[in-house]
């Protein structure tokens, strides 16, 4: 969410080389150097690759058998109590019975793939239900929209979807538009842009929640500029996907211009002087040599962008959006957080959440896997 | 004709200008504007009269007979104890920055020193690891660390984000290996170092630019993290993230919610320093992967 809001930005594949600059790579001199033998390296990765299997590989291991088992029931007793006008049987919950077998077994008893259709997540039932008797797609999607997995899904992907293109083009403009200023003036203005992404995500969340509540200086304004006292946009369910895909971008954006702005330093300098020569306009510039050559770029932020956007969390909880807007995340994170710990629920949309990932996650692995096999020749 | 495109690119400056000034006024403002109101009361800051009551102080005057007041810090630091959340912060950062660099370095060193095969599929592994959403990976950890009676202490929380970090150093620390001759190590070897002499004597002198660059990412992640925090930290071990998210829970309520704001103000400053001392590394940093590979 960007969580990983620093990590969410280095350490790429390195299929996104600039073609300049690949050139210049293929006279590495290195290339007879013998490899390293397998037992150092063995040595040399272990402790890296130890603590990512304990706590990465192992805890997706740990969330798809905790999504097949269920929590115990409360332990039911029969009493039979007999008085003077005959006998009465009582059902009991035997709180203590019911606490030790919890403890016996934690992981609670074998529900297969219950957990998975039931209401809070897959709805299976329910969506047949709301097909069968919608009356049209509106309103099978408002129907949908009830159920806690979709909502949280619609808005995941919504935001996904929306933010990271906006992150680009917004981002675009600003490289381009710094790229312009003398060189005294870049300093401070990056140092200015850096600070939306290098805030933590929760308080930057904070800090804008705090200025467009309705006391707020912008919620104040919007409330002078439309003529509307009682307007709020925490009370409108549009308003308020809008106000989170706004920190979506804020956050974001910078990311994406630092990027840019580093693939306009590397421009060939001379084929945009030859356009120039050629007669091409300044936009004609743009759309037909500076896009072009930053095009892979493009796609690397575009890719980073979607994998941070999907684990959308923090603006939520900062925004006290949860009435209106809910993420994969957030169920989870109200699942595991609540005073009942629904760690089977929770570890159930877990998995669905890193099937999703695996989705978006698969161009990224095929050309990754096609750059090292290109590489290897 | 030329006068026409030169009236057309002054233009475009100006509108590029405005731009940019926009763009700083969007990117900037409301940090200051935070800085500003967390010196003020409740009744200036979220003013339903009047916003310029924020900017001059009016209620701020009345309350306590000064125009700022630092009322939100001393509840924050000293009524609320956020001194011990910045305290077990500290903790976290330092150690989450060491332990990951320390395993970074050696793995990524590896893999950059390494042909085979299998440095390939550490490399997609990592990548795939480094999508995981956080929240999934914390709710597989809950039922194994409570039956272990490990949830709730720091030292869980660090290795937790040491690993979750460990994806992210891979990939970067390996594009600087790369980056590293091979000859310089291989020289060293051949005059009769072991590999890890090799490593100890001519790498580490040489490495150290891309490890404070990639340690500042570390120390970012681990700062900013609220998912793991929040989820695997106590209530008196909670580190500053969390700690504010706390504070909106039980303050608000008591009208006290500028508590949350001094902390958040506290809780920015560092990070503040940190990119005015290294925005060039921070800049080579978000671009090192994807412009030099």
């Amino acid at each position: 969410m960007s969580l990983a809001l620093g990590a969410c930005c280095a350490g790429f594949p390195g299929y996104l080389r600039l073609p300049s600059i690949e050139i210049g790579r293929r006279l590495e001199p290195n290339r007879y150097v013998e490899s390293m033998k397998h037992r150092p390296f063995f040595w040399f990765v272990l402790p890296s690759t130890l603590a990512m299997l304990l706590f990465i590989a192992l805890p997706i291991v740990s969330v798809v058998t905790q999504s097949l088992y269920i929590s115990h029931d409360q332990v039911i007793t029969e009493v039979e109590n007999c008085g003077p006008f005959g006998c009465t049987t009582e059902t009991k919950v035997d709180s203590q019975a019911t606490q030790a077998l919890r403890e016996a077994e934690p992981l609670g008893k074998w529900n297969g793939l219950g957990t998975y259709f039931n209401r809070g997540h897959l709805a299976v039932s329910e969506v047949a239900f709301a097909w069968r008797h919608a009356s049209g797609i509106g309103d099978f999607a408002s129907r949908l929209m009830n159920l806690p997995f979709y909502k949280a899904l619609a808005f995941t992907l919504t935001y996904a979807f929306v933010v990271t293109p906006l992150t680009i083009v917004f981002g675009f403009m600003i490289a381009v538009a710094v790229n312009t200023l003398s060189a005294k003036y870049k300093g401070p203005v990056i140092f200015f842009s850096l600070l939306p992404m290098i805030v933590t995500p929760l308080i930057g969340s904070l800090i804008l929640f705090w200025m467009i509540d309705a006391e707020g200086i912008i919620g104040a304004t919007l409330q002078y500029l439309t003529n509307n006292p009682n307007l709020s946009l925490k009370a409108s369910t549009v308003l308020t996907w809008v106000m989170l895909m706004v920190y979506g971008l804020w956050h974001a954006a910078p990311f994406a211009f630092v990027v840019f702005y580093a693939g306009l330093q590397t421009m060939p300098q001379d084929t945009l002087e030859s356009a120039m020569i050629d007669g091409a306009s300044r936009w004609q510039r743009i759309r037909y040599v500076v896009i072009p050559h930053l095009m892979p770029l493009v796609t690397f932020v575009a890719l980073i962008q979607l994998m941070d956007n999907f684990r959308v969390f923090e603006p939520i909880v900062g925004f006290n959006a949860e009435a209106h807007a809910t993420s994969l995340s957030w169920i989870i994170y109200n699942d595991i957080g609540g005073e009942t710990r629904l760690l089977s629920s929770a570890a159930t949309t877990s998995v669905l959440t890193i099937i999703g990932v695996a989705i978006l996650l698969s161009p990224v692995l095929v050309r990754t896997w096609r750059d090292f096999t290109r590489k290897a020749h | 004709m030329s006068a026409a495109s030169e009236h057309r690119s002054t233009a475009l400056k100006i509108y590029s200008y405005g731009f940019i000034w926009l763009w700083l006024l969007i990117a900037a403002f409301p940090f200051l504007w935070t800085l500003w109101g967390s010196f003020k009361v409740e009744g200036d800051f979220f003013s339903k009269t009047d916003w310029t009551n924020a900017v001059f102080g009016i209620r701020t005057t009345l309350e306590t007979g000064a125009a700022y007041t630092g009322e939100g810090y001393w509840g924050a630091w000293v009524k609320e104890e956020f001194w011990l959340a910045v305290l077990n912060t500290l903790i976290v950062v330092v150690s989450v920055v060491v332990i990951s660099l320390t395993f970074g370095t050696l793995g990524a060193y590896a893999l950059s020193r390494s042909n085979y095969k299998y440095t390939l599929w550490i490399l997609i592994i990592a990548l795939i690891f480094r999508a995981m959403p956080h929240m999934t990976l914390v709710s597989g950890y809950l039922l194994p660390f409570f039956e272990w009676n490990v949830w709730g202490i720091l030292p869980t929380s660090i290795i937790v984000l040491v690993a979750i970090n460990q994806p992210f150093t891979l990939w970067m620390l390996h594009s600087f290996f790369e980056n590293i001759p091979k000859d310089l190590d291989e020289s060293a070897m051949v005059d009769g170092c072991t590999r890890f002499q090799a490593f100890r004597h001519v790498i580490i002198p040489v490495m150290w630019p891309g490890v404070i660059t990639t340690g500042l990412f570390s120390f970012l992640l681990a700062y900013n993290d609220f998912a793991v925090t929040a989820m695997l930290l106590s209530k008196e071990n909670q580190t500053m993230v969390p700690k504010i998210a706390s504070f909106l829970g039980t303050t608000q309520t008591k009208g006290n919610v500028m508590f949350a704001v001094a902390a958040v103000v506290s809780a920015t400053a560092p990070l503040f320093i940190l990119v005015m001392f290294f925005q060039r590394q921070i800049v080579s940093g978000l671009t090192a992967g994807a412009v030099k590979g």
